[in-house]
């Protein structure tokens, strides 16, 4: 039974934005300061609340994508056209403007870098988010321990995080691009949706007995869970954050 | 009061009559799919809907014939426990009383039952005289699986979660024996007119 | 699989709300197949209330219904709950 990550009442803190980043065509990362942050584990998540002038509050859940550091937390928004709190984080949203926000939560989808390798971390569009504080956490702590990322977006200007991954890659860290809509005229990589073969390609093997950490829409992550187990990876090492169509 | 997020709003709703909108609820244009398990795929082969339980003679039609019931057009507002509302929804269906009119029963309530193990538990009073109908069509298509397709509940006048998706009979009981919701904190009658949401209220 | 079905994580930020304790990393044994997974792995639904479901049977493992000031919470078809302290 793991430890107890971090317990305690969970209270609604007061979050600033600090920047707004335009990180795709329909992708932003907002920074935000919490004043009384106590840090975060990568893979963790918070819980964001925002209440109208009537009174009215929405709220919704995001991985925290940026690795522990200080008051500061970045959370990544995929505008969704006809939804109620995206369009506002990502087109509205201001430095200086004031959220809601109550965590850090889950001790389940978590990495640190003790816990060792060798990570194969397989994301579906935004669901890269949570495998992304992992991945700069690893780099932050000068980990070189194999990481190998499967990341499966729509075309080439869809890749959140893009160039940053490219920087990174290397050192122990392999990232793989699988491109399932539209590909550059010059691709030679992945084209299209994750499969056993590429599993297999990307690797490590099951023998190598990875940590295994899956994330995107509840199809996708079904799809991949599958054709692991189906190469012989130990279900119990494969850990899954389905994101799904809640509110947008 | 919790603190303002600057220039946050509730999404824009349709507009709508005041009047046909229950304390507590907000108009939408979508359809929420709202579920408490997977979506059960039964198909129309495999489909039956059956009256059993306290009455003299249990009842079953499949498919074929049940669609082939007499039917009505339903157009009315349905409410969710969850707040939402949608207006002016249209439906097909077969009415609860000519459904019961082919049984002979004493008892005073009725337990509707679902693929996949789903029940909510209503009395006679709140399924005849017009109030509820097994619906097998939505906006003049065939109901969808994610909609409660081949065919559930429409009990317009209670919270929706009343009406039953996937539905495949109705139980006749002595007793009111509550159903899913009502046993997991949710009202046991669930009238929108008097927010009756939860246990207690 | 349903393509609304989320996991445990989804209802992390809830369940420590009313336990005041990290739950996803729990092990839950299901009472009918008995299988065991962190409360993580569970498949979660959203309808009126929130639905856990055992993600090798889907027997019904717990049910959450709030609203803003209370939550009724039935462990339904849980055997044991474990959780480091």
């Amino acid at each position: 039974m793991a430890r107890a990550a971090i317990s305690g009442r969970l209270t609604w803190q007061l979050a600033e934005a600090v920047d707004v980043l335009t990180e795709t065509p329909h992708v932003k990362t907002i920074a935000f300061d919490v004043a009384d942050w106590a840090g975060h584990r990568a893979g963790q998540h918070v819980d964001i609340r925002l209440t109208a002038e009537d009174g009215y509050q929405a709220e919704r859940s995001y991985s925290i994508a940026s690795a522990p550091n200080g008051t500061r937390l970045d959370l990544t928004v995929v505008r969704i056209a006809d939804g109620e709190v995206s369009p506002y984080l990502a087109d509205e949203l201001k430095p200086g403007d004031r959220i809601e926000l109550r965590g850090p939560v889950g001790g389940y989808f978590v990495w640190e870098p003790p816990q060792g390798g060798p990570l194969l971390l397989v994301a579906g569009g935004s669901g890269i988010a949570p495998l992304m504080a992992m991945i700069r956490l690893r780099a932050a702590a000068g980990s070189d321990v194999d990481t190998r990322l499967l990341f499966s977006s729509r075309g080439w200007d869809d890749i959140i995080y893009r160039d940053e991954l490219e920087r990174l890659n290397g050192n122990g860290l392999t990232v793989v691009h699988t491109l399932t809509s539209s590909q550059p005229p010059d691709w030679t990589g992945y084209a299209r949706l994750v499969d056993a073969e590429m599993l297999a390609e990307v690797g490590p093997s099951p023998a190598e007995r990875p940590r295994v950490y899956v994330c995107g829409p509840t199809p996708f992550a079904e799809a991949v869970t599958e054709a692991l187990v189906h190469l012989g990876h130990d279900p119990q090492g494969i850990k899954t954050e389905r994101f799904g169509p809640t509110g947008g | 009061m919790p603190p303002i997020s600057r220039g946050f709003h509730r999404k824009r709703q349709p507009d709508a009559d005041p009047s046909r909108v229950p304390p507590g609820q907000y108009v939408t244009g979508d359809f929420p799919v709202l579920s408490a398990g997977p979506t059960p795929h039964t198909t129309l082969e495999e489909w039956s809907f059956t009256i059993r339980g306290a009455v003299e003679e249990p009842v079953s039609w499949p498919w074929e014939e049940f669609v082939a019931l007499p039917s009505e057009t339903i157009t009315t507002d349905i409410h969710c426990v969850t707040k939402w509302s949608k207006l002016n929804t249209s439906w097909k269906g077969v009415s609860v009383d000519t459904l019961l009119g082919a049984v002979q029963s004493e008892a005073g309530y009725v337990t509707a039952w679902s693929d996949g193990g789903y029940t909510t538990n209503l009395a006679l009073e709140d399924v005849t005289d017009g109030r509820a109908w097994v619906a097998y069509e939505f906006g003049g298509a065939p109901l969808e699986p994610q909609h409660g397709g081949p065919a559930r509940m429409l009990i317009p006048h209670l919270y929706f979660w009343k009406s039953a998706k996937w539905v495949r009979g109705l139980t006749l009981t002595v007793d009111d024996e509550p159903g899913f919701w009502e046993t997991y904190g949710y009202h046991n009658h669930g009238d929108p007119w008097l927010e009756q949401r939860y246990q207690g209220d | 699989m349903d393509k609304l079905m989320l996991d445990g994580n989804a209802v992390a930020g809830l369940l420590q709300e009313v336990f005041a304790a990290e739950m996803t990393t729990a092990i839950g044994s299901c009472a009918t197949c008995h299988a065991t997974d962190p409360v993580g792995a569970t498949h979660v639904y959203l309808g009126a209330g929130i639905v856990l479901r055992c993600p090798h049977c889907d027997n019904t493992l717990a049910v959450i219904v709030r609203d803003e000031r209370r939550a009724w919470i039935t462990f339904q078809g849980i055997r044991a709950l474990g959780l480091a302290l």
